[in-house]
């Protein structure tokens, strides 16, 4: 008897503190509760001003030639934030981007709380949980080439390609690596110049990000490819690292629709 | 109790549809359709989620006929050729050419592939012509240079025979066969073709050991030679294109892996149309590498060793769009990849250990006319 109701008095004592933290805070901020909307997400690669495309010579800041031939990154753990200090994460948001799938730089944050959001910010990596355990399905199967195993994680920004300061003219980026000393995953928050994006049932907001390149191998650490063409996570994946929470990721514009 | 709260559930169902009928003229009543469904148990190692089409899942009886369509040399312009006289089994589903040779004695352009584990690949064909087994299979059954014969004139000559239409009904539902059909049983038969108890897999199940060359191989397989925090690792780097963390030994990518300066196959470019993917070919799986010989889309490659003296010492350094990777090195600043000839047999030895006897043996992949 004790057991046939015990689920419907767990149920009933759930429900009641739901509505006691509902009571506490939420209703302050939106008196009618109402229907979530959606955040799409578009995202163009370039190399300081041109447009990235692979097997075209770029120059780094340092003067360093190079050509891309492989560019990949996960994002993940968007979150959005208020004026009033409030804000979402969108749960179970791992992305992987591909340069060489356009379909990958566009996709769509979904059940996000109506509301005007201020601020966005993600991870460029994926975070230790997910390095050590969980599903591995989706963006985050190994099939897509960018695990190393449950020991050394994932790798979280993949760029290959040539350049003639490269002593064997290989450039092989592989950031990655979530433990001390050398932990590579960088959160960044980049300015929406002062856009706020409503999130509505029935509208239909986008964030345009822009990646470069170039803000790899610039910025806090100066990477020359003489010196530093091959990186599999390390201390020289962190330098990258630091550079990519610096400036590779900007905000180009809002569209508010 | 589980039985009991069946039959309750079927009462109800029974009750529900007799009542329908009785609300309704008298409908033709067609035998109700369904097969069995087979149950693929996926061994530990291999990626626990195979991607099986939802309108083909796999049945006990779509399976059977699969593999005796696969043995079917009835599919084949002069009923001489099935697909198992270029995928056989005691060469895990290869045929020991460089290159296929076809129905009218023609040679195809490139080398039989291997078809283990082949649910996960997401491209089949060394260009990625299908994303599907379903379509891959009308490819080598219509193409020119392998068993030239349209599907139509397939299903034709199966129609005609005793022995195909129950077989379809049984699987599909209908005693008339499609083209859809047959292609579907074909990819459950494929689909069925799981290699995972090679002597590597037992090792890393800790049932069998490795020698330690064998050990070292496997270091040099999935190390990226480099200064890594301070230590200059030796590595082969193989495992970039063919990843043995998802047990696959393949990648869903395309790679030249430096064959040549200029490309007398197209590969991927054939396909995409893009200049940068010229040359480039899928990285096939390394199981039962063995056992397929010999190498490379087009054969060239008799041997292992040949296999890696050229990743070794011979990669066209000039090949446009050449992977990266293949300009490592274990010399700092080198221009080879400099393995030792110790580490090369290591890395050959390790393999060797991909081996799996038990799958090339399996009496439920081999041809069942053959009985």
């Amino acid at each position: 008897m004790f057991l046939r109701s015990f689920p419907l008095l767990c149920l009933l004592a759930f429900a009641s503190f739901f509505t006691a933290c509902t009571d506490d805070t939420d209703t302050n901020l939106n008196p009618a509760p109402s229907q979530p909307g959606t955040l799409d997400v578009e995202i163009d690669h370039v190399a300081g001003t041109e447009p990235l495309a692979f097997n075209t010579t770029y120059t780094t800041a340092a003067g360093d030639k190079f050509t891309v031939s492989r560019f990949k990154y996960y994002l993940s753990n968007f979150t959005l934030g208020k004026t009033d200090g409030s804000s979402y994460l969108v749960p179970e948001s791992y992305f992987l981007v591909d340069e060489a799938d356009p379909e990958s730089k566009f996709f769509t944050l979904a059940d996000i709380p109506s509301g005007d959001y201020t601020s966005l910010s993600f991870t460029i990596g994926v975070d230790s949980t997910r390095n050590v355990s969980g599903a591995q399905t989706g963006a985050l199967d190994p099939i897509n080439n960018m695990f190393w195993t449950w020991d050394s994680g994932y790798i979280f920004t993949k760029l290959e390609g040539t350049s003639p300061q490269a002593p064997n003219q290989a450039l092989v980026f592989h950031i990655g690596g979530f433990k001390k000393p050398n932990n590579t995953i960088r959160s960044v928050s980049p300015t929406l110049r002062g856009v706020t994006i409503p999130i509505r049932k029935d509208r239909n907001p986008a964030v345009h990000l822009k990646a470069d390149v170039l803000r790899l191998f610039t910025g806090p650490n100066t990477i020359r490819f003489a010196t530093t063409p091959n990186v599999m996570g390390g201390a020289d994946a962190v330098k990258i690292a630091d550079n990519q929470r610096a400036g590779f990721f900007t905000v180009d514009h809002v569209h508010t629709n | 109790m589980g039985f009991s709260s069946f039959w309750r559930c079927w009462l109800v169902v029974a009750a529900v549809s007799a009542l329908l009928s009785g609300c309704e003229p008298d409908p033709p009543s067609p035998t109700p359709f369904s097969a069995t469904p087979y149950d693929l148990q996926i061994p530990g190692g291999l990626p626990a989620r195979p991607a099986i089409p939802a309108d083909n899942l796999l049945t006990v009886e779509g399976v059977a006929l699969g593999r005796m369509l696969f043995y079917e040399p009835r599919l084949s312009r002069n009923n001489t050729l099935s697909c198992g006289s270029c995928h056989q089994q005691s060469k895990a589903f290869t045929d020991g050419r460089a290159r296929a040779l076809g129905v009218d004695g023609q040679q195809h352009q490139r080398s039989t592939m291997s078809l283990a584990n082949v649910l996960w690949e997401f491209s089949l064909n060394w260009d990625g012509a299908a994303r599907s087994l379903e379509d891959q299979a009308r490819l080598p059954l219509e193409n020119p240079v392998e068993m030239h014969q349209t599907l139509g004139e397939g299903v034709r000559k199966l129609q005609q025979t005793d022995l195909y239409p129950p077989l379809f009904e049984k699987a599909f539902g209908s005693r008339l066969i499609t083209e859809a059909n047959l292609l579907k049983a074909l990819a459950q038969f494929e689909r069925t073709l799981l290699s995972a108890n090679s002597r590597y897999d037992r090792y890393l199940r800790r049932e069998a050991d490795l020698t330690r060359d064998e050990q070292m191989g496997a270091l040099l397989f999935r190390s990226h030679p480099g200064e890594v925090g301070g230590i200059f690792v030796r590595g082969a780097a193989c495992h970039h294109c063919h990843l043995e963390t998802t047990g696959l030994f393949s990648s869903p990518e395309f790679f030249n892996n430096g064959l040549d300066a200029a490309f007398a196959d197209t590969g991927r470019g054939g396909i995409t149309g893009q200049v940068a993917d010229q040359g480039k070919f899928r990285a096939p799986s390394l199981r039962n590498i063995a056992l397929t010989a010999p190498y490379m889309h087009d054969g060239r490659f008799q041997t292992l060793e040949d296999v890696v003296d050229h990743y070794n010492e011979h990669v066209e350094r000039a090949s446009p769009f050449l992977d990266p990777n293949l300009l490592l090195s274990n010399t700092p600043n080198g221009t080879k990849l400099d393995l030792t000839a110790k580490e090369k047999q290591q890395l050959i030895a390790f393999l060797r250990t991909l081996t799996d006897s038990a799958f090339i043996k399996d009496p439920r992949f081999s041809n069942p006319f053959q009985l």
